[in-house]
């Protein structure tokens, strides 16, 4: 069980998965009326994964690369229809030509969920060294980025987020952190 | 598959795409990608409902395929260079998979990266782009074997049930106009021209 979800619990109703991580990103995104949800996976965001696909609100469906989803989000923003997309650390890490050539001079308000891997028990070398890029190509581009730890924080952070993108036409990328969804680890 | 390349029509890109914009009479919106591509768009007469792509080299079927997924009632067209193309072969798979009646793709064949020089492709002499898009499942797809053929496949393509794609054999030409840089314009126009927003 995430570290997160164990902390909760005696506070939490344990039988709502509404109160989990991934309940909540699912929430605020339809909150949110952010429909069109595009990913290249991760072990972790396995079970938002499977919930946007049993529930009829989203057209959710795995891209070849992050940039292609990130591509069709930007095309689905200027036909009127909201998305985000979902990824790994290491999918981030093929944006950054896109987001300095799409999505931040064409001011796309480009949501991105990053599950976060290569921090906090890491076991895979080239996984930690690709985690370092991301900041400071997010920092290079000025571009609004949180990394939520807790899962109090996360449907503020979430959702404010998600507003803000779309008030300012900005791209923002919330890092889901292994404190949150209890990341990957070895014997996993 | 080969056999059917070597018998089309080496075509001219700006021609192949005047051909189309003349052919649309319902707001139908088309991208064009990076470079001359988009280029030609500009130049064939701008429309509110072109959008054109200063960078993100590839994305011009995925851009489209959002547009498309966001506005089912509307055609959506895509232009994109071989060149371009083959750094997403991938998005032809998506495509195939989710079915979008109302996307079409170009696909402009030079066999070269024109604008940068000129340089052969990978796949120039080795590959054929409609056996690659059959292959990922775009069922509906065809050379152009001359520019009378070109438009019968995009009237054709106009009332299909599924997700269509062209490749035109096209000369070593370089776009004739240059669009304007100007990408927030570029977007809100395009925004403006498909209902999504008024202008201020
Ligand atoms: C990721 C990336 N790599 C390289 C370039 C440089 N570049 C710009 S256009 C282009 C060639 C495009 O070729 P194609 O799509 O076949 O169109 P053509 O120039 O032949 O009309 C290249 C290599 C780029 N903009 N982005």
């Amino acid at each position: 069980m995430p570290i997160a979800e164990q902390h909760t619990s005696s506070e939490a109703a344990q039988t709502s998965s509404d109160k989990s991580w991934h309940g909540i990103v699912l929430q605020t995104l339809k909150r949110n009326e952010i429909s069109l949800v595009p990913y290249v996976p991760d072990r972790v965001l396995t079970p938002l994964i499977k919930n946007l696909h049993a529930d009829p609100f989203f057209t959710t469906f795995a891209t070849a690369r992050e940039e292609e989803a990130v591509g069709i989000v930007s095309g689905a923003w200027m036909g009127g229809r909201r998305g985000a997309v979902l990824m790994q650390t290491s999918g981030f890490a093929t944006l950054a030509n896109v987001l300095a050539s799409l999505a931040v001079p064409y001011q796309i308000p480009l949501i991105m969920f990053v599950s976060e891997r290569g921090t906090l028990g890491e076991f895979n070398y080239g996984q930690s060294l690709v985690c370092r890029t991301m900041r400071p190509v997010l920092d290079s581009l000025a571009l609004e980025h949180h990394t939520i730890t807790r899962l109090d924080e996360l449907e503020f952070i979430a959702d404010r987020s998600i507003k803000q993108a779309v008030t300012t036409q900005a791209p923002v990328a919330l890092i889901l952190n292994p404190l949150l969804t209890g990341g990957k680890v070895f014997d996993k | 598959m080969d056999t059917d390349a070597r018998n089309t029509k080496v075509m001219n890109r700006f021609d192949v795409t005047s051909r189309l914009i003349a052919k649309l009479e319902r707001e139908e919106a088309v991208i064009g990608g990076i470079g001359n591509t988009n280029f030609d768009l500009w130049a064939a007469g701008h429309r509110p409902q072109n959008f054109y792509m200063l960078g993100s080299m590839g994305l011009a079927f995925p851009i489209a395929l959002g547009v498309a997924l966001a506005q089912p009632d509307r055609r959506v067209f895509a232009l994109e260079g071989d060149g371009s193309l083959l750094m997403q072969l991938g998005a032809l798979s998506t495509i195939a998979a989710l079915k979008p009646k109302n996307l079409i793709m170009i696909v402009m064949d030079n066999g070269i990266y024109q604008i940068t020089g000129a340089q052969p492709t990978p796949a120039a002499n080795v590959a054929d782009i409609v056996a690659i898009a059959t292959g990922s499942g775009l069922a509906n797809s065809a050379w152009a074997a001359d520019e009378e053929d070109f438009e019968r496949l995009v009237e054709e393509a106009m009332s299909a049930s599924e997700p269509s794609l062209i490749a035109v054999r096209i000369d070593d030409k370089p776009g004739v106009g240059a669009t304007r840089r100007d990408p927030v314009q570029i977007r809100e126009r395009f925004m403006h021209g498909l209902g999504v927003r008024e202008p201020l």
